[in-house]
């Protein structure tokens, strides 16, 4: 008799393919930085895949985990986006497109997408909006928010520097009269990005720089980081 | 005085360790150096290269770290794998050398290097994680010795070691030939350990080099250097009082003839 094969290993569905993004909201912009390094172990799988897109003429997603769950909710996301501008005859709000990715992801809670999302855009009021999520669509507003490999590193690094904690010269309550401009904000998402990239082995190749401002829509800048 | 059998490494709690991860536990992390190592024979010698990044996890540990050993004034060892097993096999192996050529009035020979290595790698059975890279040049020419944490060892005229293996091999497999001239060979070296530096996440950084001749050796330290820091866009200096004192206390270390009245700390609160 042949005896039962036993495999010791579980099927693994989820892959981290690294890499990182941060966001920040200013009084009338918001920033998002993204690396376009994709890497699986050791390996960089490609030095050039964007993780972060422009949806509306006002909202970018940008989303580290794994990368084809990220394109695969993306693509999600797009099409009902589409479909609301084709249904209300307009294009979908920050708003409603921060709280439709919570109630999308939620969908799948039992089988999760392994994505860790943040919206960008400007909302009604003109003002910056950065929403951040878990990967079964917690949701939650935030002035800046880091993810991905680096976000260890960046994160502690903005909640010092933008929002003002552990400091006695600025208090966190006071953070609002001190917001960044966007040229603070731009720079400080490149060193933080250099600055990743000598530390962590995830994050490289490239950084895109996404601007939003309700007057000159979406920009995209492209810059170059460390490839080793 | 410690029993003859009971000298060297305990491995009392290996059984243990193995019973406490298997019920879920956590268990002793070492720092691997994701590395890419090489070595060649060329023309008139021998030429070890390696890159420079050690790392903890995900994580850049060390962005110029040595991994290229000094022996003798005739070898060096390049090591990939558990940093502390390659440092101190190289270190005890050098200094039994050294003991070695004051014993016999000799130079030192690669092969004796070599017989050393793997027998005290073979004795613990693979348990110290050292990769290397045996470079050298004595009586009988030029060498280039693989040494296995197993204990095995393979005499090659080409040879890469660790996680960037498959991206330096591919640059000598295409471009290696024998009987190279200098200034190629440093080139091809330099090129291969670039391919690791480059394409294999647990390597990077500078690339070092030591070229080994019948009667020079010059370490090339840094000789390659194409990964450096972009400078920042803004200064993060703090502002004067962006940190709040607690309290400041002043400590003398103790001394015999100051008055009891000077060693009383001088403690200021802060207003905020």
């Amino acid at each position: 008799m042949v005896p039962t094969e036993h495999h010791g290993d579980q099927w693994e569905p989820y892959v981290d393919n690294g890499g990182s993004t941060l966001a920040i909201a200013g009084e009338d912009f918001v920033v998002i930085g993204s690396d376009t390094r994709s890497s699986d172990g050791y390996n960089i799988n490609t030095r050039y895949d964007p993780k972060a897109f422009k949806f509306t003429n006002n909202t970018v997603l940008a989303t580290t985990g794994y990368r084809a769950d990220c394109k695969s909710m993306a693509k999600s996301v797009q099409a009902q986006i589409t479909k609301y501008a084709h249904d209300h005859g307009k294009e979908m709000s920050v708003e409603a497109m921060a709280q439709m990715l919570s109630i999308m992801m939620y969908q799948k809670r039992f089988f999760s997408y392994y994505v860790f999302p943040i919206v960008a855009g400007i909302d009604k009021e003109g003002k910056g909006a950065v929403y951040s999520y878990d990967p079964v669509g917690n949701m939650e507003r935030v002035g800046f928010r880091a993810f991905g490999s680096s976000s260890a590193l960046l994160q502690p690094f903005i909640d010092d520097q933008l929002g003002f904690k552990n400091r006695a010269d600025i208090k966190p309550e006071e953070r609002e009269l001190h917001l960044p401009d966007l040229q603070q904000a731009k720079n400080i998402i490149t060193d933080v990005f250099n600055g990743a990239a000598e530390r962590d082995i995830y994050t490289g190749d490239g950084l895109q720089l996404f601007t939003i401002t309700k007057e000159g829509g979406i920009e995209l800048e492209e810059l170059p980081l460390k490839r080793d | 005085m410690v029993p003859a059998n009971r000298r060297g490494f305990h491995f009392d709690n290996c059984k243990r360790n193995e019973l406490l991860e298997s019920k879920g536990s956590i268990t002793a992390k070492f720092t691997k150096t994701g590395t890419t190592i090489v070595g060649l024979i060329y023309k008139d010698g021998v030429i070890l290269g390696a890159d420079t990044r050690a790392t903890e996890g995900p994580i850049v540990a060390d962005k110029n770290c040595e991994k290229l050993h000094r022996l003798t004034e005739n070898m060096y060892c390049a090591g990939a794998g558990t940093a502390a097993d390659t440092e101190y096999t190289t270190n005890m192996i050098a200094s039994k050398l050294e003991l070695h050529r004051l014993n016999t009035n000799r130079q030192p020979r690669v092969v004796t290097a070599a017989s050393m290595l793997s027998q005290h790698l073979f004795q613990y059975q693979g348990h110290i994680g050292a990769n290397l890279i045996l470079g050298g040049y004595d009586i009988n020419g030029p060498q280039l010795i693989s040494v296995m944490p197993h204990g095995s060892t393979d005499k090659l005229p080409y040879m890469t070691l660790g996680s960037g293996m498959l991206a330096a091999m591919a640059v000598f497999e295409t471009k290696w030939k024998p009987n190279m001239e200098r200034d190629d060979a440093i080139a091809l070296v330099t090129e291969a350990v670039s391919a690791g530096i480059f394409n294999d996440l647990g390597s990077g950084s500078n690339v070092d080099v030591v070229v080994i001749t019948k009667d020079r050796t010059d370490y090339l330290r840094n000789h390659s250097k194409p990964n450096q820091r972009v400078p920042k866009q803004t200064s993060y200096k703090y502002p004067p009082g962006s940190v709040s004192v607690i309290r400041k206390e002043v400590r003398y270390h103790s001394n015999a003839n100051q008055s009891p009245a000077a060693v009383v700390p001088e403690v200021v609160m802060s207003e905020s």
